[in-house]
């Protein structure tokens, strides 16, 4: 078993609080190891980024973390729970240790100050002590990383394409060499080719640099490719979660197979592409028992009254679903 | 810099559209100002001396209208605005010379405090949404809608009278000759404090509002959660992230704010009797003061001119967006 360095337990995020709340994050428990890409998959508004504002304490008002714990394993040894920790602390973490890329890198960056102080600023709060000329050199250094020109450094924002403010993002994300990086649909607002290249780029900075990744996304195929695992979300839980080769090759939860039989299969024999009929369920009012049977092609009788618990399966895969009982209890 | 030059260019066309109409309304209307004066001085004048007024005030009937209005823009060049009636024989210009600084100094010192005070502390409150600081909100849009006049005349009565520090109007105290001692610098600062306060008072809640809701609308964009994200200390987010930006829509307010300073105020001058440019204007609609009220008007558009010549200025210094390339 590989070093963990993220562990969510049992997390809960609701928005709003009271009888008003709407509860967006439904007990998740997520493992991150060294060193590896978990990807985080599921269809718009399926609580995918609220969990990870959540994990990471960015979570904007009337949004509440209400229970659950995110455990952070240091480089010394010592365990903290990013929730509990003081404000101070926590600002001292942030970034040096998790790095987050956001949803939309247009808007990332603040408009009215140079790529240069954006970079540099970050590395001046978190080592103060270093001087401003090896500050920009590592700013020039962490463009080239990500293949843009250093002589873009004293461009604002708005000079840069999308696709190079993404990069800009990514570049400032490694500044501070963190063990972890959270991506948030990081190619989302880009054309297929750039999003092609920039994904190329992550592949080869995370060997050579070795962060682990949490990235999430709703395009499966994109995951499929470029994770190790996959956990499946599906209104606010996560209802599968495997080696991704094992998802790709035989999901277990019919909701991950409607998701790859979503888009197509480069290689290897055809598959009919049916989709999801159906639309996710309200928040407001989620069904009773699992959330995904009124859309489900094989909802037994069960799956109508009782809520699946995500579990061991025979087979030693995370999976809730009635089809595949758990193991034990 | 080409973008610069642009709208100065179009200031100086709009500055001389002002001047041309600041011309042409006057002489629309009909009477003319020489009979306003023969009639205020009960017709004991000669023919001769009617003439002379004819010529002084640019009105000799032998001049074609073009020819008048050319004459009327040199003379403009040369700072000539003609002669006051109610303060006659004395020029417009220097009448208004003496009106401006009192104004420039009460009204626009305390529109910029306003706007620096009003400004740090939406800034804050809006920083701090969701807690004790909402509280302010409320106050500051009751406050805000009090006409500053009103707000002059319950300080008038309630803080002025025999024996109170505070002067219930003018400018120094009377009988003092205005000169750079501390006697009367003292004394123009007593007499400015309660004018100077009401116009605060009210143009401070103004500004909170409308920056706490920028602040407001700022701290949900990506780039402030990105910086809380990158860990720098809360003051660096809050001013070089948020508060930086949103100042930008306040700037042009400002620059409007100070266009007004002349032409604003008119009744907290009224009010204290602060012999400032507007009090000037007052008495000048009174006495029909054609020459008077021309100039006020060019010396207002010029100032809301100037005032939108700044805030390309500082827009372009603030947000490099506005700047183009070339």
């Amino acid at each position: 078993m590989k070093e963990r360095i993220l562990e969510v337990r049992g997390l809960n995020v609701d928005y709003g609080a009271g009888p008003g709340s709407v509860r967006a994050v439904r007990d998740v428990d997520l493992t991150l190891h060294r060193g590896e890409v978990l990807g985080l998959a599921g269809e718009s508004g399926s609580g995918k980024s609220t969990l990870a504002y959540g994990m990471t304490r960015l979570l904007p008002p009337p949004g509440v973390v209400a229970s659950g714990e995110v455990l952070y394993h240091l480089q010394d040894g010592t365990t903290v729970d990013l929730l509990r920790i003081r404000d101070a602390e926590l600002r001292r973490l942030r970034w040096s240790e998790i790095a987050i890329v956001f949803q939309g890198a247009i808007n990332s960056l603040n408009p009215v100050q140079r790529i240069s102080t954006q970079l540099v600023d970050v590395i001046k709060a978190h080592s103060p002590k270093t001087s401003p000329r090896a500050r920009q050199d590592r700013a020039r250094e962490l463009l080239e990383l990500v293949g843009i020109a250093a002589d873009r450094l004293h461009s604002y924002p708005h000079q840069l394409s999308g696709g190079m403010r993404q990069r800009v993002m990514i570049a400032m994300a490694l500044a501070l060499d963190p063990r972890v990086v959270v991506m948030d649909e990081p190619t989302t607002a880009l054309d297929v080719v750039v999003q092609r290249q920039i994904l190329r780029t992550l592949v080869d900075l995370r060997e050579r640099l070795g962060f682990s990744v949490v990235f999430i996304t709703h395009d499966l195929s994109l995951l499929v490719e470029f994770s190790d695992r996959i956990a499946i979300m599906y209104a606010g839980q996560v209802v599968e979660e495997a080696a991704s080769a094992d998802l790709y090759r035989s999901p277990l939860h019919p909701y991950s197979d409607g998701l790859l039989r979503s888009f197509p299969a480069l290689k290897g024999e055809k598959r009919e592409l049916t989709g999801i009929p159906g639309s996710p369920p309200d928040l407001r009012s989620m069904p009773a028992g699992c959330a995904f049977h009124p859309r489900c092609p094989r909802a037994l009788d069960v799956c109508g009254d009782r809520v699946p618990l995500l579990g061991q399966s025979r087979d030693g895969r995370s999976v809730a679903c009635w089809l595949h009982p758990v193991a034990v209890g | 810099m080409s973008y610069l030059l642009k709208r100065f260019g179009f200031y100086l066309l709009t500055a001389w559209a002002a001047v041309t109409i600041n011309f042409f309304v006057p002489r629309m209307i009909p009477g003319d100002p020489v009979q306003a004066l023969i009639t205020k001085q009960r017709g004991q004048m000669t023919s001769e001396s009617v003439r002379s007024l004819y010529v002084l005030f640019g009105l000799d009937k032998d001049e074609s209208l073009a020819s008048q209005y050319f004459s009327y823009l040199g003379q403009l060049l040369r700072g000539d605005l003609g002669l006051s009636f109610t303060f006659f024989p004395t020029p417009v210009a220097e009448v208004i010379g003496d009106g401006l600084p009192w104004t420039v100094g009460l009204v626009g010192i305390t529109t910029v405090i306003g706007f620096l005070l009003g400004t740090a502390a939406g800034a804050v409150v809006g920083w701090r949404r969701g807690t004790w600081a909402d509280s302010l909100i409320p106050v500051t849009t009751f406050v805000s809608s009090i006409p500053y006049f009103w707000l002059g005349l319950v300080a008038i009565a309630l803080l002025t009278g025999p024996g109170s520090f505070f002067p219930a109007s003018g400018a120094y105290a009377i009988g003092l000759v205005p000169n750079w001692d501390w006697q009367f610098i003292g004394s123009t600062v007593q007499h400015a404090l309660l004018p100077a306060f009401t116009i605060l008072v009210s143009s401070v809640s103004g500004w909170i509002l409308s920056m706490r809701n920028m602040m407001v609308t700022v701290s949900s964009d990506d780039y402030v959660t990105v910086a809380h994200a990158k860990g720098l200390p809360e003051r660096r987010v809050m001013l070089a992230y948020a508060a930086r930006n949103a100042l930008l829509p306040n700037v042009s307010g400002f620059a409007l704010a100070l266009g007004f300073i002349v032409g604003g105020t008119l009744l907290v001058e009224i009010v204290f009797s602060y012999p400032g440019l507007g009090l000037q204007l007052f008495q000048a609609v009174g006495a029909k003061d054609y020459p008077l009220l021309q100039g006020i008007f060019l010396i207002i558009t010029l100032s809301v001119l100037l005032a939108n010549l700044l805030a390309d200025v500082a827009y372009l210094a603030l947000d490099p967006r506005t700047r183009r390339e070339g």
